[in-house]
């Protein structure tokens, strides 16, 4: 828990200075098309970006360490709350996706290292370079294009929170899950195959077919049971990435959450923004590996900490 | 056993969302806006979505109809004194905030001086303005120091900064910071608590607002509200994902029709697609400060070599939709005229190449800014550089985010110390339409309060005497005098004229298509 500290300094100080390296004033993005240049420089000594940067990265730091990440340049709003309104969405593409994603690429890696080399093998082994190979907004338009605007089953766009009832919230997610978790089957069947396929040549698989267990209880309690760890860990980093990675299934699906919002963020150099995603993204990866750690022990009891 | 019923049917209702029937159905317009709302301060920001919220919730003095002539709004009547220096207007009776208090003259004279220390035009007011007082509870005076001709057009200009009018205790924010409260007079009170940034706004009808009797016109005329709610749907941004939402019938209107989807949409039953009244203009902007647009002859022949149809045809694509036009003041205004325009109207690649050699250039790299996340605008800047080599010069066409590029273009940095040479824009025509509000023609060298800085005090002269002028017809002649001059010392190159394409659902009756700004009143569903 403790190394996780000095993970988020050095984040936060790589994120301040990169920030003030990259081109682009939010000063003159402020002030709009027609505002002159003493208007703009009015705006950045408002902003106090007219302070020498150490200064600055002091008055963000003692906020920070007050759990206060900053009022947003471009919205007049806390970051906190700007966090605090996107997270639900964001949240809940992630897990609907990752719930998709290993309830369907699980048993398909199973199955195709159980018959390996067979039909279903190679067809799962082609889908897998078809998940990763096509973009995440094709599947997305495609996928509108069919379910929602030739058949009329599902919304084009939208979010709606989970309080507004559970059907419209599903409604309204099963599209961009099932876009986003294209490429998350992929990775994770393939891993899945890897794993089962080296496991169902241990000593132990080929003694329990020797006992006479049906199959399926090899499979299941003896071949996926030991090879679990390489499959959590992917999915823990699968959850991990979809967090701050969604922003194109965001935008392509009108969702307004944290992917879009740090897009939004970095197009208008909302520097306190960007900031507490960047932080905020970290301490999820921070989280998540720990959770992967720990779930370690469960499936494997070898292991100790 | 009815109890339980009950229960498992609320059950069912909360898990599946159904609507609870004690509600009544409201009529809720949903739009999807040109671009993303997050400065609620119209005062503060030129930004036009800022401007478009503005007009949802706030009123104005005077509006600009369809002919772009400046008709009352809140004012109700008013009189110039013999010598056109005293200005008395009286408000209509019945204006009310929505918070219930009575609007009066105080609020005004506090609005605009508010407006005068921001806006361009205002500011250009105000050197005119000695007094501005409120008279009586529902009056105000504007004293002059001598005579202005743009009084009431400064009043009544329809797009940023618009001169909106807001309580005094808002009002008197201090003009360099933003407003906290959005209290205004118009057709829609802006629901604070409902507005996600990035995710949506919303406004509810103004039950106590009274509309001019006059029909709605642009800016001005009755602002009749017939839906109980405007929902601005701010997450929607994807080009695509707008088109399929307004096919699907899941938004009303979109606001912003991409070039490429426009006759495709043209052919759905459902959709109706329009084009906007009035234009935008598109210009190409010299740096006069740096080599080698310091030197006129070379901006000369750079107006010599830009011919307006590759640009639109580059941009635009669609003939329906663009038109060249001569004048720097967009064509179809009572000041667009081409007084002056030969040197680009009549230009051609020859006599370009002619001028560049005659001007002794010297083969300085002209640093062109390229956005290329700005897909309104993104080809000008391609086009520019290739007529710009066939003349003879030498481009370097520097690709950067539009972010970056409005950072960098307020920099006075000589190019080659990450300053530049040119860049494009588009105006929408009421930016640009007369001398005053143009904000390419303002030529004070460094001290120009727009990007570029020309210098020329002939060019300021006949600029401040189109303002003192009062006579309709002069003010004509003069602002083609003004513009004459300007293409003589080339402080920009208009580069053509295009309209955007709306579109909504035909269910949608009475939607004002004008282009002075995106307006919500008069429209039913």
């Amino acid at each position: 828990m403790l190394a996780t500290i000095p993970v988020l300094v050095i984040v936060a100080v790589l994120v301040f200075l990169l920030l003030r390296i990259t081109p682009g004033d939010p000063a003159a993005i402020l002030a709009g098309d027609a505002a002159s240049t003493e208007q703009i420089e009015g705006i950045r000594k408002t902003l106090g970006l007219d302070q020498p940067l150490p200064v600055q990265f002091g008055i963000w730091a003692l906020q920070m360490v007050q759990g206060d990440l900053g009022e947003s340049y471009y919205y007049k709003v806390r970051v906190t709350e700007l966090i605090a309104q996107r997270i639900e969405a964001t949240f809940s593409l992630a897990l609907v996706t990752i719930v998709v994603a290993v309830l369907i690429s699980v048993p398909l890696g199973v199955i195709a290292a159980w018959r390996f080399g067979g039909w279903f093998d190679r067809f799962l082994m082609g889908f897998s370079v078809f998940g990763f190979s096509v973009p995440v907004f094709i599947v997305g338009y495609l996928l509108v294009w069919l379910v929602s605007l030739k058949l009329g089953w599902l919304p084009v766009q939208g979010y709606k929170r989970i309080d507004a009832g559970l059907w419209p919230w599903i409604q309204h997610l099963v599209l961009p899950a099932i876009t986003l978790s294209v490429i998350y089957i992929a990775l994770i069947a393939r891993v899945t195959r890897a794993s089962v396929l080296e496991a169902l040549g241990e000593d132990y698989i080929r003694t329990a077919r020797a006992k006479g267990l049906p199959e399926s209880r090899v499979l299941i309690k003896h071949a996926l049971a030991n090879a679990a760890v390489p499959i959590v860990t992917v999915i823990g980093i699968g959850i991990a990435l979809l967090i701050g990675g969604v922003v194109v299934t965001e935008s392509v699906y009108a969702i307004p959450g944290l992917g879009r919002l740090t897009v939004d963020a970095v197009l208008a150099r909302d520097f306190p923004t960007i900031q507490g995603l960047i932080l905020f993204f970290s301490l999820i990866y921070v989280g998540v590996n720990l959770l992967v750690d720990l779930s370690y022990v469960v499936f494997d009891p070898r292991i100790r900490y | 056993m009815n109890l339980k019923r009950t229960l498992v049917a609320l059950g069912i209702t909360v898990a599946f969302g159904a609507p609870i029937s004690l509600a009544q159905a409201q009529t809720v317009l949903t739009v999807v806006p040109h671009s993303n709302l997050a400065i609620l301060d119209p005062i503060w920001t030129t930004a036009y979505m800022s401007r478009n919220h503005g007009y949802m919730i706030y009123d104005t003095l005077f509006g600009t109809d369809e002919n772009s002539k400046i008709q009352p709004q809140m004012v109700d009547t008013w009189t110039v004194s013999a010598d056109k220096k005293v200005y008395d207007f009286k408000l209509r009776a019945g204006l009310e905030w929505h918070d219930g208090a009575p609007v009066t003259g105080e609020d005004v004279v506090a609005s605009l001086d508010r407006w005068g220390k921001r806006d361009a035009m205002g500011g250009a007011l105000m050197t005119f303005v000695a007094k501005m007082e409120a008279v009586g509870k529902d009056g105000f005076r504007i004293t002059l120091k001598e005579p202005a001709g743009f009084v009431i057009e400064a009043l009544g200009k329809p797009s940023s900064n618009v001169p909106f009018i807001m309580p005094k205790r808002i009002a008197e924010t201090p003009p360099d910071k933003q407003i906290t409260e959005y209290i205004g007079s118009g057709p829609y009170v802006f629901q604070k608590d409902e507005f996600k940034p990035g995710d949506k706004a919303v406004y509810t009808k103004f039950a106590k607002y009274v509309p001019r009797k006059e029909k709605a016109s642009g800016t001005a005329g009755g602002k009749q509200v017939h839906v109980d709610k405007v929902v601005w749907n701010l997450a929607l941004r994807d080009y695509q994902a707008q088109v399929n939402a307004l096919v699907k019938g899941e938004v009303d209107i979109i606001e912003n029709v991409p070039f490429q989807h426009y006759e495709t949409l043209l052919k759905d039953k459902n959709v109706d697609v329009r084009k906007t009244k009035i234009g935008l203009q598109y210009m190409c902007r010299f740096n006069h400060l740096h080599p080698p647009f310091n030197n006129v002859k070379v901006r000369q022949a750079v107006l010599a070599s830009f011919n307006q149809r590759p640009f639109l045809q580059a941009q635009v694509g669609v003939a329906d939709l663009y038109k060249p036009c001569p004048s720097m003041f967009a064509c179809g205004t009572p000041y667009g005229v081409a007084t002056g325009s030969d040197i680009q109207s009549k230009g051609n690649m020859k006599k370009a190449q002619e001028l560049l050699k005659a001007s002794g250039y010297d083969g300085t790299p002209v640093v062109i800014m390229k956005p290329t996340d700005l897909s309104s605008i993104d080809k000008l800047p391609e086009v520019a550089a290739q007529l710009m080599r066939q003349a003879g010069l030498k481009v370097d066409l520097q690709a950067m985010d539009w972010q970056t590029l409005v950072s960098r273009r307020a920099k006075k940095d000589a190019p080659k110390d990450g300053g530049w040479n040119m860049f494009c824009t588009a105006w929408v025509s009421p930016d640009i339409d007369n001398p005053v509000n143009n904000a390419a023609l303002p030529a004070r060298g460094a001290a120009t309060p727009w990007f570029g800085w020309p210098e020329d005090a002939k060019l300021e002269e006949l600029r401040k005497a189109f303002m003192m002028e009062t006579d309709e017809k002069k003010k004509i002649a003069m602002a083609g005098a003004v513009q004459a001059r300007a293409f003589e010392v080339a402080t920009h190159a208009p580069v053509g004229e295009y309209t955007q394409p709306l579109a909504g659902r035909k269910t949608i009756k009475g939607w004002m298509t004008h282009g002075l700004a995106h307006t919500y009143w008069n429209i039913s569903k």
